[in-house]
């Protein structure tokens, strides 16, 4: 039977040393089994090396920062689905999520595609609201407060203990072992991000990650754990290993199931000596480690494809242990023309 | 003024200096004067043939052209030491 | 031959981290019209720089907003907030779409009854109200809402001088879980400090408690802390019922809903990320709703929206006096609209956009007002296409706080149209002439003469 050609925008094509998701999840798409994929590049800057990835990649538009409005990206979208007919669109940036899951209706009526959290799941998990989501969702996450003055950490050092975890509303975050340090990473985190600055318990032990797919309805569609072998300076995964822990599988799906989870997503968890695993972080998008998912048999950009085009998707049963991913780099020859192109037209 | 003579001009507006490996974006009107220079037209020349076909006045064109070379100057796309004349 | 268009010319390095606008739209669809009138008749007519108003966009602004609430909950009345645009023609807008006013001192109270606004439908709120004000407001029936306790004592006595009961409420401030919390007006409901008042008032026979008001903040984006203040204020109301079985007969929310202007150091537009009247109108309706207000005599809900029901309707339209390279290689534009009477610039990027078409290349410019003080900013760093001397250029949203937050500084302030509902254009503030401002002052003799 001949597969249908599905027309894909991806965002996220920044392949580099903190890398976005995009490249891996086009390699999920371009080997899924039940569509051909045709994949639109959707960039931001110039130097997105995804745009030069021709193999992967059938043609690159740029799109205007999420901080430039909805309404220019809604233009932009519609010049470039006018072009390239798309069906769906995974966004893959933290920072354009809420621009996106905005526009979803809009994107639908236009016959775009899209499968996000909804915007109450996206909120309530804001690491302001976590200790929140904690509570509601009967799950462990460290205890956390917000602070608008660095004066008023001294009310809850005594409960969180040093070192502290020092973090910014949306992204960034420090650990600081004294009031200096916790004073430094304040001013400069709130002078990016804003206030109020989240001070978080330093959860000793063990990171692991679980990225999935619900399907809206509390339904886990996949899950897969992974743990880090190798870890960047900037904190990244250069190395991991997919485990299966059955305790990680039933907290992912507990959490799936408690939240009704729409789309992807990332668990962040620290696991203590006493073997309890706490909710550090919840990132509601694909991670740029997903192809060790794809790679063990859960193709979670395909899937996610499908959802969104609103096929029942058979939820993923098990996963092959055993497997490891092992990132590197490489350097690509670009002609100058193309680099010319993109800078002057926005197209490539 | 000298435009260095290896600066590649296209019509997209992309400029580039094969010398520094540095690319620029020009305007039209950019490319235009970009082009001129590249011809040796003087600086009078390039004044009076903007003030020509651009509704403007010679005020205007003489206060851009000057920032203009600025920009040039800075990127160095011009030589620094002959500019004062032509 | 026809001269083409000029352009100045541009060249801009391209930087491996920094994205190319070129070819793409950014932030610069040009703004020609305003309610079918043409911007640079505008100018022509009126000069520049030149506030303009739309009638239209203010009565679309509060149909909508009375819409939001009224299709929620029976009993609403809106109470236009006179400090966020004072002018005759704003206000009396607002009156004849059924708003009441609401004002925070003895001149806002005058301008109001001037307005032709019945007594009995002006809300006095503020810390600063003089006896004779209170004396007067009282006569007239107003809906007094006390901010602190002298205040309440104040009109205590007034009120049995003049053998009258004044129908007041109080201000209410709470911990809604907003930062920074506005606890310096009225009385704090944590502390029992609102329930004191409350009580002074109920066993005083010179006053009729009416209302509970609250004002929890100002650009407020959580629909979540209205519910909250709205859970208090009702439980507030409870305790009343069940201690004097006295019912209060409106809950005054206050105003502060988010425009959709853009916060400094905000990531997103605000046009993005501010709540639509609807959230705000569904998380105070249902916190009511919820509460125990006995069936069928659920409270009046009282709103003074300010920001968010004029900051659109309004533009200022300004010109480009030059432009200039800064030591460091920015670009810089000088525009005849200083901070002097845009005063929002200090929290807001203003959203500008040129008022004539362009090509697509845009630069990076800092965008400076026309006083010689170096706070002087309009926009710290915005993406416009090519502006010329005497190009002009309309900001948008400065409908809340600009008009009467402006200051007589350097120079006059200019003058205010309104576009009405068939485009005619009606002047509603003249310029300030110097003899408006010679006549406010006096010269002593011996400093009359001098030699130079
Ligand atoms: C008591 C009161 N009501 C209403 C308003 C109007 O607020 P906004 O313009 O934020 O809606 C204000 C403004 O500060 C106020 O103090």
């Amino acid at each position: 039977m001949k597969r249908p050609k599905i027309r894909i925008g991806v965002t996220g094509l920044n392949a580099i040393d903190n890398p976005g998701p995009g490249v891996p999840v086009i390699r999920g798409l371009l080997e899924a089994s039940s569509f051909d994929a045709h994949i639109i590049g959707l960039a931001y800057e110039s130097l997105e090396p995804g745009i030069y990835m021709h193999d992967l990649v059938a043609k690159t538009y740029q799109i205007p920062y999420p901080s430039s409005g909805a309404d220019q990206l809604m233009d932009r979208l519609a010049y470039i689905h006018e072009k390239e007919r798309l069906d769906v669109i995974i966004p893959n940036f933290d920072a354009e999520l809420f621009s996106f899951i905005k526009l979803a209706p809009k994107l639908k009526a236009m016959g775009i595609h899209t499968f996000l959290p909804t915007l109450d799941q996206f909120e309530e998990r804001l690491k302001v609201n976590l200790p929140e989501f904690g509570k509601k969702y009967g799950m462990h996450v460290p205890k956390s407060e917000s602070i608008y003055q660095v004066s008023d950490h001294k009310k809850h050092m005594d409960e969180l203990g040093w070192p502290v975890v020092v973090k910014g509303k949306y992204y960034d975050a420090g650990i600081a072992y004294n009031s200096e340090q916790l004073a430094g990473y304040f001013n400069k985190i709130s002078a990016k991000w804003g206030l109020p600055i989240i001070l978080q318990e330093f959860a000793h032990g063990t990171e692991f990650n679980v990225t999935g797919l619900g399907d809206g309805y509390g339904n886990t569609i996949s899950a897969v754990p992974m743990r880090k072998q190798y870890i960047t300076d900037k904190g990244k995964a250069w190395g991991g290993i997919a485990i299966t822990d059955e305790k990680l599988l039933k907290l992912t799906r507990h959490f799936i199931k408690e939240t009704k989870w729409r789309g992807a997503f990332e668990l962040e968890l620290m696991k203590n000596k006493k073997g309890e695993f706490f909710l550090l972080e919840i990132n509601p998008r694909i991670p740029a480690w997903v192809y060790l998912a794809v790679g063990v048999g859960q193709n979670i950009p395909e899937a996610y494809v499908n959802l969104a085009m609103g096929k029942a998707v058979q939820p993923f049963e098990s996963f092959e242990s055993g497997k490891m991913f092992v990132r590197y780099s490489w350097d690509m020859i670009v002609n100058l023309s193309d680099f010319e192109k993109i800078s002057t037209t926005g197209e490539l | 003024m000298k435009i260095n003579k290896h600066i590649a001009v296209s019509d997209s507006g992309f400029v580039f200096n094969p010398v520094t490996g540095e690319s620029f974006t020009a305007n039209p009107m950019g490319i235009e004067i970009i082009e001129m220079l590249k011809q040796e037209r003087t600086i009078a020349e390039i004044h009076e043939t903007l003030l020509q076909k651009y509704h403007t006045e010679h005020t205007t064109i003489e206060k851009d052209v000057a920032d203009f070379f600025e920009l040039l100057k800075n990127f160095s796309l011009i030589d620094r030491h002959e500019t004062t004349e032509n | 031959m026809e001269k083409l268009r000029y352009e100045r010319p541009l060249i801009k390095r391209l930087e491996g981290h920094m994205p190319s606008k070129f070819g793409m739209r950014t932030d610069y669809t040009p703004k020609t019209h305003i309610d079918g009138v043409a911007v640079a008749e505008l100018i022509s007519q009126h000069g520049s720089p030149l506030f303009v108003i739309s009638e239209r966009q203010i009565r679309e602004n509060m149909r909508r907003a009375r819409k939001a609430f009224e299709t929620r909950y029976p009993r609403v009345q809106f109470a236009w907030s006179y400090k966020t645009n004072y002018m005759d023609a704003v206000c009396s807008t607002f009156h004849q779409e059924g708003s009441w006013a609401e004002v925070v001192s003895g001149f806002e109270y005058q301008k109001a009854l001037n307005n032709g606004v019945d007594g009995s439908k002006i809300i006095f709120n503020g810390p600063d109200k003089t006896d004779s004000d209170l004396d007067l407001a009282i006569g007239k029936n107003s809906l007094i809402h006390i901010d602190h306790l002298d205040e309440l004592y104040t009109i205590q006595e007034l009120a049995k001088k003049q053998g009258v009961t004044a129908r007041v409420a109080i201000r209410v401030n709470m911990d809604t879980g907003i930062y920074p919390m506005w606890d310096r007006f009225g009385f704090n409901y944590e502390n029992g400090q609102a329930w004191t008042a409350i009580n002074k008032i109920m066993q005083s026979d010179a006053m009729e408690l009416v209302g509970l008001h609250t004002h929890i903040g100002t650009f407020m984006l959580s629909p979540n802390a209205y519910a909250t203040a709205a859970y208090k204020l009702a439980e507030l109301a409870r305790n009343v019922r069940l201690k004097y079985n006295h019912e209060v007969s409106y809950i005054d929310m206050g105003g502060g809903f988010a425009s959709t202007n853009t916060l400094k150091g905000a990531y997103l537009p605000g046009s993005d990320v501010s709540p639509s009247i609807n959230e705000f109108a569904e998380a105070i309706t249902t916190a009511l709703i919820n509460s125990d207000f006995p069936q069928n005599k659920l409270p009046l809900l009282i709103l003074e929206t300010g920001r968010a029901l004029i900051d659109d309707a309004a533009y200022l339209l300004g010109s480009v006096i030059t432009n200039k390279r800064l030591s460091d290689g920015r670009r810089s534009t000088i525009l005849d609209v200083g901070v002097n009477i845009l005063f929002t610039s200090f929290w807001y990027d203003h959203k500008i956009t040129p008022a004539q078409p362009f090509t697509q290349y845009t630069e990076d410019t800092v965008l400076y007002g026309p006083l010689c003080m170096n706070i002087d900013v309009v926009r710290e760093n915005i993406n416009l296409p090519l502006l010329n001397k005497g190009d002009q250029v309309v900001i948008h949203n400065v409908g809340a706080y600009n008009m009467t937050q402006w200051m007589q500084f350097i120079t006059l302030r200019p003058k205010i149209v309104m576009i009405d509902l068939n485009h005619q254009v009606h002047v509603i503030r003249e310029n300030e002439t110097l003899q408006n401002l010679l006549e406010l002052e006096r010269v002593p003799d011996h400093l009359k003469k001098f030699d130079l």
